[in-house]
């Protein structure tokens, strides 16, 4: 069965091209990937995320769940609004997903899980729940529209009602609230600034529609994952999963090692895994001709690895790649491509911030 | 549906095919072709004066999604090379027929033409994809 989200009759009418994305018919591009890229780091663009789930955690033990749930810890969040990224780990100390929990009070938070992984997530949702006094609420009657780029927050601002306007003044990154019927957060996935904009679905054509008549550009899933990768970020399926340690997929910033006191999921695993540390995720950079692509073999000091995610940059006009490499690896790599093996360059894997080359 | 002037020839691998006289022909991708790559990143094309076989990997189209090997329609000498393709590789999403075009062919035996599709036959092979 394939699913659609609210917003599928405006993709249409914008003559995007659609593709199953896990489960889901979602817009590819509207044109050219390549200039939906650009008007996001260069202006402004939207995409429709509401095919991402939305799952509030509520009740007395919220906290006490959501601090054993994730490896990164919620007592970090004081202020009202403030949201976290993190992994949720299973025993073996492997990513079930990657999410953003924004706190509200302590016994309100709200999570934003990906789609492909929807009910493996509610399920393990469920599972380590047992035990605590908690509401999991699934939020089906959202929708989700991302508007991202250095002019996204003035365009999509010219829509919010004075008391939204108000709301959202001076908030700092990751950080969301609830004004009128929207939910409004200073988070997303481009490396751009901007909003993640959550809202009743029966408001969401309409909304999309204004967005579009300020010039703000329809951006499909190509472009959404060429402006993640630029900004260093993950694709859950891709460069980490259930088998992957998230000290090897450039996730170690997001584990709260301390308190030491504090157990959550996979917490064991991860320490012994903090011992041995074999692997480490990397960026790839290759300014010779061609296209760094998932799945191709890299060489390095002490072994071989394997290239998570890849693509043409079309911000630095090269490819870059993210690589799950031997901890051994240094500044070099070598790469086959089309028969040949290429020297790229090994860089922290972050390319892309705020429109603007990361210097290495 | 995707545009198919039916003043060209086409190869089954989507290379399109036009006379230009004297046994000179010139080759790029359908528009359908660039449609399923998507944007073009690179292009890398044969070498001028180099001889090819019909069916030989000759070019190399290189979109966001793929890289995808351009075949030689025909056999004979390269001619010449669209340079305009190394800093502007999108031409050949924008203009696939005209701008966008590949290489220029000096054909060894023009006979070989008989085995290309018409306009008709190319789109009947699409459809059976």
């Amino acid at each position: 069965m394939t699913n659609k989200t609210v917003l599928h009759p405006k993709h249409l009418e914008a003559g995007a091209k659609m593709v199953d994305f896990h489960g889901w018919e979602m817009p590819i591009n509207y044109g050219s990937q390549i200039e939906e890229h650009h008007a996001v780091r260069n202006d402004a663009g939207m995409f429709d995320v509401s095919h991402m789930t939305i799952v509030d955690i509520k009740g007395p033990q919220a906290t006490a769940y959501l601090r054993y749930l994730l490896a990164n810890d919620v007592a970090k969040l004081k202020e009202k609004g403030k949201a976290l990224y993190s992994g949720m780990l299973n025993e073996e100390g492997g990513v079930v997903d990657d999410l953003i929990v924004y706190f509200f009070a302590d016994d309100d938070y709200r999570l934003v899980v990906n789609s492909a992984t929807r009910e493996k997530d509610i399920n393990w949702l469920n599972k380590v729940a047992e035990g605590f006094d908690i509401q999991i609420i699934e939020q089906p009657e959202l929708a989700m529209i991302a508007v991202q780029g250095p002019n996204a927050k003035a365009k999509a601002a010219e829509l919010f009602s004075d008391e939204q306007r108000s709301a959202v003044e001076g908030m700092k990154p990751f950080f969301g609230v609830q004004s009128g019927d929207l939910f409004i957060a200073t988070t997303g996935y481009t490396g751009e600034a901007g909003y993640e904009i959550v809202l009743p679905t029966a408001q969401a054509a309409d909304f999309w529609q204004k967005l579009l008549d300020i010039g703000v550009k329809p951006c499909g899933l190509g472009a959404r994952d060429t402006l993640r990768l630029e900004a260093g970020m993950n694709l859950y399926g891709q460069d980490m999963d259930e088998t992957t340690s998230p000290l090897a997929a450039n996730m170690g910033w997001t584990i709260s090692w301390l308190p030491e006191e504090r157990d959550f999921v996979g917490r064991k695993a991860l320490e012994e895994y903090n011992r041995s540390g074999k692997e480490k995720l990397v960026g790839l950079v290759m300014e010779d001709k061609g296209v760094l692509r998932a799945g191709l073999t890299v060489k390095v000091e002490g072994g071989e690895g394997v290239i998570t995610s890849g693509t043409f940059s079309p911000t630095l006009g090269y490819s870059i790649a993210l690589a799950r490499v031997p901890s051994t690896a240094r500044d070099t790599a070598e790469v086959e491509m089309r028969k040949k093996w290429v020297t790229v360059k090994v860089v922290k894997p972050s390319f892309v911030r705020n429109g603007k080359k990361v210097e290495h | 549906m995707s545009n198919i002037p039916a003043e060209l020839r086409y190869a089954a691998s989507h290379e399109w095919v036009r006379p230009e006289g004297d046994g000179v022909y010139t080759v790029g991708i359908s528009e359908h072709a660039q449609e399923l790559l998507g944007d073009m990143v690179f292009v890398e094309l044969p070498e001028v004066g180099s001889k090819v076989s019909a069916g030989d990997d000759v070019a190399v189209a290189e979109s966001v999604k793929a890289a995808s090997d351009v075949y030689a329609p025909i056999s004979g000498e390269i001619l010449a090379v669209n340079e305009e393709l190394e800093d502007s590789p999108e031409l050949v999403n924008s203009d696939p027929y005209g701008d966008g075009w590949m290489y220029r062919i000096k054909a060894d035996d023009e006979s070989e033409l008989a085995e290309l599709l018409d306009a008709e036959g190319y789109e009947n092979s699409i459809d059976e994809e």
